[in-house]
């Protein structure tokens, strides 16, 4: 392509768009917001209204007490997330957005699981929650409470894993992100 | 110390607002009380509605922001329907809407409505006040947010114990918005990338909107298309951009515009978007839109690049700066002007075989088409500010009103509301009480807000109102007879009401016009009444606007 300020030519048939890219993958969007009243409400309506999908989302103060960071997590197959990041940059609340890189992210979630664990099967679902490095914080006659933290695919395998116990419920609090490295988020 | 309220009316002073659009209520009774010192002129409208359309109005002809007070409740709610349209159209505008006392607000209260919630998708930004030493700030926040970057309207909330405390007031000099920063200035680089495309165009068009009218860049745009000789189109918002009576000009594209337009979409290798947004009603089926085309977007708000049609070379930032740019660089690559040649012949071509008409016999009644004629010719080749509102006298009127100049057609494009039209008229006249406001309107959207009639007589705002008079609703008449096989369901209107006898229970003058021979000249005369006027026009019942791209169908299979 002709370089841009020369009078060489330019051929439109070398012009490519990008637009509307769904990359397919998993997306962790990491939103500083002014602490105020009613602004997870205009982001949650902006998603709603625009047809996004949320997969997870974390709300919590940041080392600034005037502003909060969302973390959310959403699926690039099903959206194209440079519009959703448009989207969201035109809410006055939403300071920064960040489209974390998988590479460069630290992502973590906080899962509790209630698994059926009588006799029988208590010694088996203590080695998984070992496997796993979780830590089991309530036990019952019939039932265990597991906490185990880490990545979402972590949390999956986990459930997988403790499944065929009887798995009886489960909270996970979605992915919080922060990215590697001494630069800011 | 002085009282919120007052505080708020100094505010308006330092925005330089001197005029507003309102309506009173429980809730914002302060308010009220401080307009009757304040010195700010304040229109009573007859209905909340009324008073936001009149705003948005005022803010399409002037260019400044529309101002509008209401109530708590049903206040409120009565202006969703036009943030919304203001919102669709970036309509710079700041709402005043009272609230119920904070400690009513969340227990159903008398006329307490989370006005928060319901208008946050349809304004570009709310306030709701928490303290009544924020208010300041929020009026300033407020209409700075509602006239930079894409327009849009902004809301504020007000409790009735906050607006009538007594607060420590300081003159507001700058506004805090750490998530606000529109970008004005256009990359260079890729303002220079899309004068060499150009340069290398072969079948060129330039396709403005409605952000050309708001950043005020008609003379850039001019520019432009002088620099390249390039063919110019322009949406319902953007017409008078670019002035109607010029040989590069196209007319209106889209689902009712010219076929020249609509054709030069289709076959043009590359498209400048300047200040449009590809809606629906521009691109029709968007798989078969513009298909061998190359697309240059310019817009100010960086989500509506490449939202519906991928562009190959965006450019965010203010269409005239970045226009003023574009000229210089295309210039200075001293393109070769020939090579349009066979495109404009191409067009020519079009225009020659395809001309926007209607049948038309001496005798016949009078044709809809003709009375948008017959104005443009009674108001001296269109030298009026011209409302309109939503069906087919719009479209009529958008393309045989041949408008020249931005800021003189006043209708509501994106949420096509009905109604808006009446208010939208007072608001030009406040703005621009020099130039006459016309309104064409129909009998169905008329009656929307009918009521405004009360307004204009009361404050002697000499709207002179045209209603193109086919006891129809008549584009959904249009739809039912060619997409629902004419079976009409709930579109004939009937004659009512008696709009002379209305026009005179409302003290203005009413007039009935049957007459196509002598059509100009009574118009004419209806126009040189003092004061509001109401022209009922009666013209052909079942006639359809022409051409068509049917909804989903691509430019190609333009109709009629």
């Amino acid at each position: 392509m002709g370089e841009p300020g020369t009078k060489e030519i330019l051929s439109l048939e070398e012009l490519e768009a990008s637009a509307g890219v769904r990359t397919g993958r998993k997306h962790i969007l990491s939103i500083l917001v002014e602490n105020k009243p009613g602004v997870l409400t205009r982001i949650a309506g902006l998603f709603a209204r625009r047809g996004f999908n949320i997969d997870t989302l974390a709300v919590g103060p940041t080392d600034d007490p005037t502003l909060s960071r969302i973390t959310l997590t959403l699926d690039g197959a099903m959206h194209p997330i440079d519009q959703v990041t448009k989207q969201l940059h035109k809410l006055v609340n939403v300071i920064k957005i960040r489209d974390l890189e998988p590479a460069e992210t630290v992502a973590r979630e906080l899962a509790l699981f209630k698994v059926s664990a009588d006799g029988a099967t208590r010694a088996e679902v203590m080695q998984m929650v070992e496997i796993f490095r979780g830590k089991i914080i309530d036990v019952s006659k019939r039932s265990v409470i597991i906490e185990v933290t880490g990545s979402w695919e972590k949390i999956e395998a986990f459930e997988r894993m403790v499944r065929p116990f009887g798995l009886i419920e489960m909270a996970r609090t979605g992915e919080i992100a922060i990215s590697r490295g001494r630069g800011e988020t | 110390m002085m009282r919120a309220v007052d505080a708020i009316m100094e505010c308006l002073k330092a925005e330089g607002v001197d005029v507003v659009f309102g309506y009173p209520g429980g809730a914002n009774l302060p308010t009220y009380d401080a307009f009757v010192d304040a010195g700010i002129r304040h229109i009573l409208v007859r209905h909340e509605a009324g008073g936001g359309h009149a705003a948005e109005g005022y803010a399409k002809a002037s260019g400044k922001v529309g101002v509008v007070f209401a109530t708590s409740g049903p206040g409120a709610t009565n202006i969703v329907t036009p943030l919304t349209d203001a919102m669709m159209d970036s309509v710079p505008m700041v709402a005043f809407t009272g609230q119920v006392r904070t400690e009513l607000l969340g227990t159903d209260g008398f006329q307490e409505a989370d006005t928060f919630g319901i208008t946050m998708p349809i304004v570009k930004h709310s306030f709701v006040i928490q303290h009544p030493a924020e208010i300041p700030r929020a009026v300033h926040e407020a209409f700075h947010i509602a006239r930079t970057g894409r327009p849009g309207p902004v809301l504020i909330d007000i409790p009735q114990d906050l607006s009538r405390a007594e607060i420590d007031y300081q003159p507001v000099e700058d506004v805090h918005l750490p998530g606000y920063q529109p970008t004005v200035d256009g990359n260079s680089k890729q303002i220079r990338l899309a004068a060499k495309a150009l340069a290398n165009a072969r079948r060129p068009v330039l396709y403005a909107g409605g952000g050309v009218v708001s950043s005020g860049a008609s003379e850039e745009l001019r520019a432009l298309a002088d620099a390249g000789n390039f063919p110019v189109t322009c949406t319902l918002m953007g017409l008078g951009t670019f002035p109607a009576p010029h040989p590069q000009w196209l007319g209106m594209l889209g689902m009712h515009g010219t076929r020249a337009a609509n054709y030069a979409m289709d076959e043009a290798d590359l498209i400048v978007a300047i200040g449009a947004r590809f809606d629906d009603r521009i691109t029709g089926k968007l798989s078969e839109f513009a298909p061998r085309a190359k697309f240059i977007h310019i817009d100010i708000d960086p989500a509506e690049i490449s939202k519906n049609v991928p562009a190959h070379i965006p450019i965010v930032g203010d269409a005239k700066r970045i226009l003023d740019r574009l000229v210089d660089e295309y210039r200075a690559l001293e393109p070769d002007k020939a090579r349009l040649a066979g495109w404009w012949e191409r067009i020519e071509h079009w225009r020659q075989q395809y001309p926007l008409r209607y049948d038309d016999t001496p005798d016949s009644e009078i044709k809809p088409q003709y009375l948008v004629q017959a104005l443009y010719e009674a108001t001296d080749n269109g030298d009026c500010i011209l409302s309109s509102d939503v069906g087919q006298h719009q479209m009529w009127a958008a393309q045989y009103f041949h408008f020249s100049q931005p800021r003189r057609w006043i209708n509501s494009g994106g949420l096509g509301t009905m109604g808006f039209g009446l208010p939208a008229a007072i608001g030009a006249a406040v703005a621009c009480p020099d130039v006459p406001s016309v309104l064409l309107t129909g009998d169905g959207s008329f009656q929307m807000n009918i009521q405004e009639l009360g307004t204009a007589r009361q404050f002697d705002i000499p709207v002179k109102c045209v209603i193109m008079d086919n006891g129809y609703l008549g584009m959904v008449r249009q739809w039912q007879e060619l997409f629902w096989d004419r079976r009409y369901s709930n579109v004939d209107m009937g004659s009512y009401p008696d709009w002379v006898k209305l026009a005179e229970a409302y003290g203005a003058k009413g007039v009935l016009l049957t007459d196509k021979r002598t059509l100009v000249d009574d118009l004419r005369a209806a126009l040189a009444t003092p004061g509001p006027v109401v022209v009922d026009v009666k013209v052909t019942r079942e006639e359809n606007t022409y051409p068509m791209i049917a909804p989903g169908a691509a430019a190609r299979e333009m109709v009629g």
